[in-house]
């Protein structure tokens, strides 16, 4: 048996069994910050934060929700809607975070992107990062499922047709998948066991590692510049703060963080309070049909520019553009062939291809939401395949980048 | 040494066993994931044609998909193709065209058209004409023809007769 010595303070006595004075330090007085960044850092902690809000409204939501093809749409739209005290707050809560959530991930990801943060050391933050989207991707999906409502349930229908894989016609899979011909009961009470259970305690997994990777390498900063962390810390322990290019995680930066999850956090209560119409589809307000698509069916704004790159295609040519637009983000660190992990206005033609890509990206959007007609088709075909050539290019046009 | 070589036959072991384990597993999630037992017997729907209307859409329902049930009128059938033809399933001496009516690019349900006589799939602009062929991308291949068998006149949606045989045969169903 191990020997302890009686303590003599609460915070001792934890010390002696958890050694809380050792990870406090490891994970906030001693973890380095650079100073040199912006609110674009503070985004990690906004969608942390995000994240919790939608773990917790979804939790108020599970007490009345009722995952049967019968009884779903009902137990949303009449009881958490009208019966329970607030069960309106925690659904526009829920619903509002979900769509803001994606908001805040492009601007991480771009920022990410902008900065160069996702090489020299940095490959596990971007993929993790990735891993995260992907996995956010299949929570609002399987989530979309649960109201059971018209745009569900054909969401539902279409995005499972796509494991067909087009020509290689496999309905078995598609079958599989759903547990009926159709979506119907299978396939509503697994998608919320995804929903509810499964694919969060994956994103909590993910973010564990997320977080993990970001201790050696420590966040990039505005210039991208190379420091040593270690010398920087023993000048801020010596109480050489200014000339120090880091500060504590905790509370010194963190109050810092904290502002602009506050700043956010008043923005995110206008939207729930005032204007969380668009984070509800109408056509979503009507009960699952079976029998009855609705006339345009496309998906929430956050999954639009994928959606329009398979639409302007046949359906092989366009399922392989869809799955190449899904892949193609994890490879960033490894398409990125220069050396130079500096801000992108730094970078020559890399920073001409930032701005194409998040200006083609925004078009693929807007044109996902218009119909399939006419001059909106062209401009969709043509921003779908800006986005396949502007991949195409990058490894090129890095390689030969001057090293700064 | 004696050491390592237990320590090795153990994790070999251990290696064998939790193998075995997994595997078996996850052929038993695979199978949970099934569609159920009741719901892959799912019966058969009769529809009797004796009533239909020319050129009017009707919508039965089989296995919980739309079924595109479409009398065809005598310029509907002098105007088409032989291969529009041959997808025809002639009921009491009328062509029809019997078709599940899910779009097959990602299985939106298509609109009739009646001016046109044809079907517009609104989720990504594919068309299709009344026999059911695609007549614009995306979807890849025209609207398919359900197991029938004809009796009188009326068909059960399911069964495979000899008319559904025959079109199977000949290449017309996949
Ligand atoms: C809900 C999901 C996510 C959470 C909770 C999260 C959280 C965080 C946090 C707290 C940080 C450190 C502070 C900061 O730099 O903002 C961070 C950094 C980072 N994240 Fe995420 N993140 C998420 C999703 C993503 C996604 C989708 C990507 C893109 C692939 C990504 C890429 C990165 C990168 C590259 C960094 C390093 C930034 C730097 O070094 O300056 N993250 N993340
Ligand atoms: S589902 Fe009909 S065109 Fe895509």
């Amino acid at each position: 048996m191990a020997h302890f010595e009686k303590a003599n303070s609460l915070n001792e006595w934890l010390d002696q069994r958890l050694a809380v004075n050792t990870l406090q330090r490891v994970l906030q007085t001693e973890y380095w910050i650079p100073k040199n960044i912006n609110f674009l850092w503070a985004m990690g902690m906004v969608l942390a934060i995000t994240f919790g809000i939608l773990l917790v409204s979804g939790i108020f939501l599970l007490m009345y929700y009722q995952p049967n093809v019968d009884t779903a749409f009902d137990s949303v739209n009449y009881t958490i809607m009208r019966e329970v005290g607030f069960g309106w707050l925690w659904r526009h809560v829920h619903a509002v975070a979900a769509s803001v959530v994606f908001l805040i991930i492009y601007i991480h990801m771009f920022t990410g992107i902008y900065y160069g943060s996702y090489k020299k050391g940095r490959e596990i933050i971007w993929i993790s990062g990735m891993l995260l989207f992907v996995a956010f991707s299949a929570e609002a999906f399987s989530g979309y499922m649960l109201p059971w409502g018209q745009m569900s349930y054909w969401a539902g229908m279409v995005i499972t047709n796509l494991f067909s894989a087009g020509s290689l016609e496999l309905n078995g899979v598609v079958e599989w998948i759903r547990g009926d011909y159709v979506p119907a009961q299978a396939f509503l009470t697994r998608f919320f066991m995804l929903h509810v259970l499964l694919i969060p305690l994956a994103i909590l997994a993910l973010i564990g590692v997320h977080f993990g990777a970001l201790r050696i390498p420590h966040v990039n900063n505005q210039d991208g510049e190379e420091f040593d962390f270690d010398v920087e810390a023993e000048k801020y322990k010596a109480g050489d703060k200014k000339s120090s290019k880091v500060i504590a995680f905790a509370n010194d930066f963190l109050s810092k963080d904290m502002f602009v999850v506050a700043v956010y956090l008043v923005f995110f209560f206008y939207l729930v309070f005032w204007n969380y119409g668009f984070a509800m589809d109408p056509v979503n307000f009507d009960p699952a049909d079976g029998l009855k698509t609705p006339a345009h069916i496309y998906p929430e704004w956050y999954f639009l520019w994928s959606y329009e790159i398979l639409r302007p295609f046949s359906k092989d040519i366009g399922l392989i553009a869809f799955a190449f637009a899904q892949v193609i983000f994890v490879l960033l660190p490894f398409l990125d062939r220069s050396p130079n992990a500096v801000p992108a206005r730094r970078r020559g033609l890399f920073f001409i291809w930032f701005w194409l890509m998040l200006i083609d990206m925004i078009a693929l959007t807007a044109m996902g939401k218009l119909p399939p007609e006419g001059i909106y088709s062209t401009i969709g075909l043509v921003a779908a395949v800006a986005f396949i050539l502007l991949w195409i290019a990058l490894p090129i046009i890095t390689m030969f980048e001057k090293k700064v | 040494m004696e050491n390592e070589s237990r320590r090795g036959f153990m994790g070999k072991a251990f290696g064998a066993v939790s193998g075995v384990g997994a595997v078996a597993s996850l052929y038993a999630m695979k199978r949970s994931w099934d569609p159920l037992p009741s719901v892959a017997a799912a019966g058969f729907t009769t529809v009797d044609l004796a009533s239909a209307e020319p050129n009017a859409l009707v919508v039965e329902k089989w296995r919980g998909k739309p079924i595109f049930i479409l009398k065809k009128t005598p310029e509907m059938v002098a105007a088409q193709t032989e291969e529009a033809t041959a997808r025809d399933v002639i009921v009491g001496g009328e062509n029809f065209l019997i078709a599940i009516g899910l779009c097959t690019h990602l299985g939106c349900i298509p609109s009739y058209r009646k001016d046109s006589s044809d079907f517009l799939c609104a989720c990504h602009g594919g068309k299709f004409d009344s026999s059911g062929i695609d007549t614009q991308l995306p979807p890849p291949s025209p609207l398919v023809i359900p197991p029938f068998k004809i009796d009188g006149t009326t068909v059960v949606l399911g069964e495979e007769g000899p008319e559904y045989a025959k079109m199977k045969e000949s290449g017309l169903i996949a």
